[in-house]
């Protein structure tokens, strides 16, 4: 009985001395204004190594800037924010919203935008010039009837192709394909040499490769109109398309767990090719642990996805300002420093992404980056499609269940008919 | 007045729980129901009253078909792969071998891991890549020298879910033993005797004495294992994700509710996974009533 009384004794003083760790290193971090300092609740899910430290120095500038305002991180842990978004889901129904929260650019916020929960960020635009220094298709892709609800702070690049170049060689492909037929072709002969021609991942990877060959085999203008008013899936286009990713699927390895095993299979010299988004690059050249310390250009090389030479598909982290934000002050501080020069030049060298601005400073981002950054200026642009661009969330559900299903039965025409379903049934 | 204070206390102190389980179980499966029953597709609209339609519409739907039918084939893998191994081991011990309470601790463990941290361990032991790519169980086989033995376990179109069912097996099982332990052990030692003195033989002691008194505890690990089954969803989450290949319904009403944003629909297999689990409990609690009526 003792005993026990001693172990409820313990708990409960951890318990106090947590509460009062928590609440003096909230007063540390009120510095010595004076005056009582107004609170801002950021809403992310950039706990990872890199995205956190992104996070850290954004941070810092809006602690400088902004001196009576004070930086509360709720960011929550989880890949590509799926806890994340379903907690905020429910605060928002419960008109608890955070004063800002991230989000990706495009159809993912349609949700929130048509319950009326977000604001408008025209103003903002307007005040800061926004419009002049993203690119103008960006800012077409993004606005819902002639309002932005959201600053793009990030850009990743979804249709890179990386590959292992030894394994190239040995199969006797002498530059990465340039074309679908070619890709095919290239598979082929990786087969012929013993090795995985394409390696795979869970089922959004599949998700994601379908994008780059829709991208590749419609074209960028084909692909672009999928998402518009006059959309048509039925289309002989489209089930060439399709059947050309039939063919392309026929090839892949086994799949594995998720994104970071398959490539590695290509960084091992297991695999030849994989299909995956610029983070990729991350994991690739990051030393240990983070990483896999691989050298680029030698042990792993990347190029656009078969097929999209000059058309740049794009994602993007972005911020909001939700309807009824405690402190509004705050938030629209905040995204001032996440729209701004300086804060996107401090984030995205340490994510590994490159600015949503025209004007970043170039000498900050090297090697992939820097090539990511001549072609984010120079190329048409498209929307991903597993990352929230072109689809709403339940249309983008509706695609990874068509997709999960062709994994099973490989039926292109029942395939074509679910996505052609899909696209009418997602009310967007 | 003495009548009340008879009661009084004890409703009291019963009350709290009484209210909460109101509320919060039985409140809110009406609450599930009713929106079960309206065409609320989105998280903005009110939504209107369409009666079965949900529940009739959703069979026309090739994902759900398929999530039924995995885990009607995990069910199935998982209760009787429990109930056999649960037995046999209980089987083993009941002969008293030295060291018992060391094996049932053993045994027991598995019952403290989450089926979270059993589906990460188990993810890489399962590990579908067979030859030079194998791993975990498939490296074993290969180590062995027993390659005709690997195959894709969890991402095998039709038998995955047989695969998938192997961890919870492996979990469960030792739960089931201490159920048939403690039943072995509730047969009277006299029956045996005398039945062993009418010139019984060992097999026939077992058949007619000692399996008829395993019958509750049969009954009670039939029905624990076959609701957690008809649940499962933090074991596959663990293993796969939300992927086709081994989805389940608890699945599919998560990414229906937070990927496709339709309550509606979520609520509709909700309804479908309480009243699959009411197929295995009504009929055991309404044996039980019986039962104690007779006592």
């Amino acid at each position: 009985m003792r005993r026990r009384w001693m172990a409820a004794l313990a708990v409960s003083l951890t318990g106090l001395l947590t509460l009062t760790a928590c609440g003096s290193g909230e007063s540390a971090g009120t510095g010595g204004g004076g005056t009582p300092d107004a609170k801002v609740e950021v809403f992310s899910w950039w706990t990872g190594p890199g995205e956190a430290d992104g996070l850290k120095a954004m941070r810092a500038i809006f602690e400088r800037e902004n001196p009576g305002q004070q930086f509360v991180d709720a960011a929550v842990a989880g890949g590509s924010g799926d806890q994340a978004r379903a907690l905020l889901a429910s605060k928002l129904n419960a008109n608890q919203p955070p004063d800002t929260f991230q989000g990706h650019a495009g159809a993912e916020l349609q949700g929130y935008i048509k319950a009326g929960k977000l604001e408008s960020l025209n103003f903002l635009y307007d005040e800061l010039k926004l419009k002049d220094v993203f690119p103008q298709q960006l800012i077409d892709q993004i606005s819902v009837q002639g309002q932005i609800y959201s600053v793009p702070v990030n850009i990743h690049r979804s249709n890179v192709l990386w590959f292992n170049p030894s394994v190239l060689q040995e199969a006797g492909i002498t530059s990465p394909p340039a074309t679908i037929p070619a890709f095919i072709a290239d598979l082929e002969k990786v087969k012929a040499a013993g090795k995985i021609p394409l390696s795979i991942g869970s089922q959004w990877t599949v998700v994601h490769l379908l994008e780059s060959v829709l991208l590749g085999s419609l074209g960028t203008d084909a692909y672009n109109q999928l998402w518009s008013a006059q959309a048509d899936w039925s289309g002989a286009n489209v089930t060439k398309a399709l059947t050309d990713f039939k063919t392309i699927l026929s090839y892949a390895g086994t799949p594995v767990e998720d994104w970071q095993p398959a490539a590695k299979q290509v960084a091992d010299g297991q695999a030849a090719f994989n299909i995956m988004g610029d983070w990729a690059y991350g994991y690739f050249h990051n030393p240990p642990d983070g990483g896999l310390g691989k050298v680029s250009k030698t042990d792993f090389d990347w190029a656009p996805a078969p097929g999209t030479d000059g058309t740049f598909m794009w994602l993007s982290d972005s911020f909001t300002l939700p309807k009824g934000a405690p402190n509004r002050d705050g938030a629209v501080a905040w995204l001032k420093v996440a729209a701004g020069k300086e804060g996107q030049d401090a984030f995205n060298p340490l994510k590994g992404s490159i600015p949503a601005r025209k004007d970043a400073d170039k000498s900050l981002y090297k090697d992939y980056l820097e090539w990511d950054l001549a072609q984010w200026a120079s190329n048409k642009l498209a929307g991903s499609i597993q990352h929230g661009v072109v689809a709403n969330d339940a249309w983008r559900a509706a695609i990874n269940d068509a997709v999960g299903l062709f994994q099973q039965d490989s039926d292109v025409a029942k395939f074509q008919q679910s996505l052609a379903d899909a696209a009418k049934n997602s009310g967007q | 007045m003495t009548r009340v204070r008879r009661w009084l206390p004890g409703l009291l102190l019963v009350s709290p729980s009484i209210i909460a389980i109101a509320v919060f179980v039985y409140g809110m499966l009406g609450w599930n129901f009713k929106v079960a029953l309206t065409d609320q597709h989105d998280e903005i609209s009110a939504g209107s009253f369409v009666g079965l339609e949900n529940f009739t519409g959703i069979w026309s739907e090739e994902r759900w078909g398929l999530s039924v039918r995995h885990a009607i084939v995990f069910t199935v893998v998982f209760v009787a792969g429990a109930l056999v191994l649960g037995w046999f081991l209980a089987f083993l011990m009941e002969k008293g071998i030295r060291g018992e309470g060391g094996f049932r601790a053993i045994y027991l463990f598995p019952m403290a891991v989450s089926f979270i941290a059993t589906g990460v361990v188990w993810r890489w032991l399962l590990n579908s890549g067979t030859g030079e790519r194998a791993v975990g169980l498939n490296g074993l086989f290969g180590y062995l020298g027993l390659d005709f033995l690997q195959w894709g376990w969890f991402r095998d179109q039709d038998w995955g879910m047989a695969a998938m069912a192997l961890p919870a097996v492996w979990q469960m099982s030792g739960y089931v033993m201490a159920l048939f332990l403690a039943g072995f052990r509730g047969v009277p030692e006299e029956l045996r005797e005398s039945a062993r003195v009418d010139g019984c033989t060992e097999w026939q002691v077992y058949r007619h004495i000692v399996l008829p008194f395993l019958r509750p505890v049969t009954l009670a690990a039939l029905i624990i294992l076959g609701h957690i089954s008809l649940k499962v969803f933090d074991l596959i989450v663990a293993v796969s994700g939300k992927q086709i290949i081994t989805d389940v319904p608890a699945i599919f009403m998560w990414t229906a509710v937070f990927d496709s944003h339709d309550p509606a629909k979520g609520a509709t297999i909700a309804a479908y996974i309480v009243l699959s689990v009411c197929v295995f409990v009504v009929p055991y609690l309404i044996w039980n009533a019986r039962r104690g009526d007779r006592t």
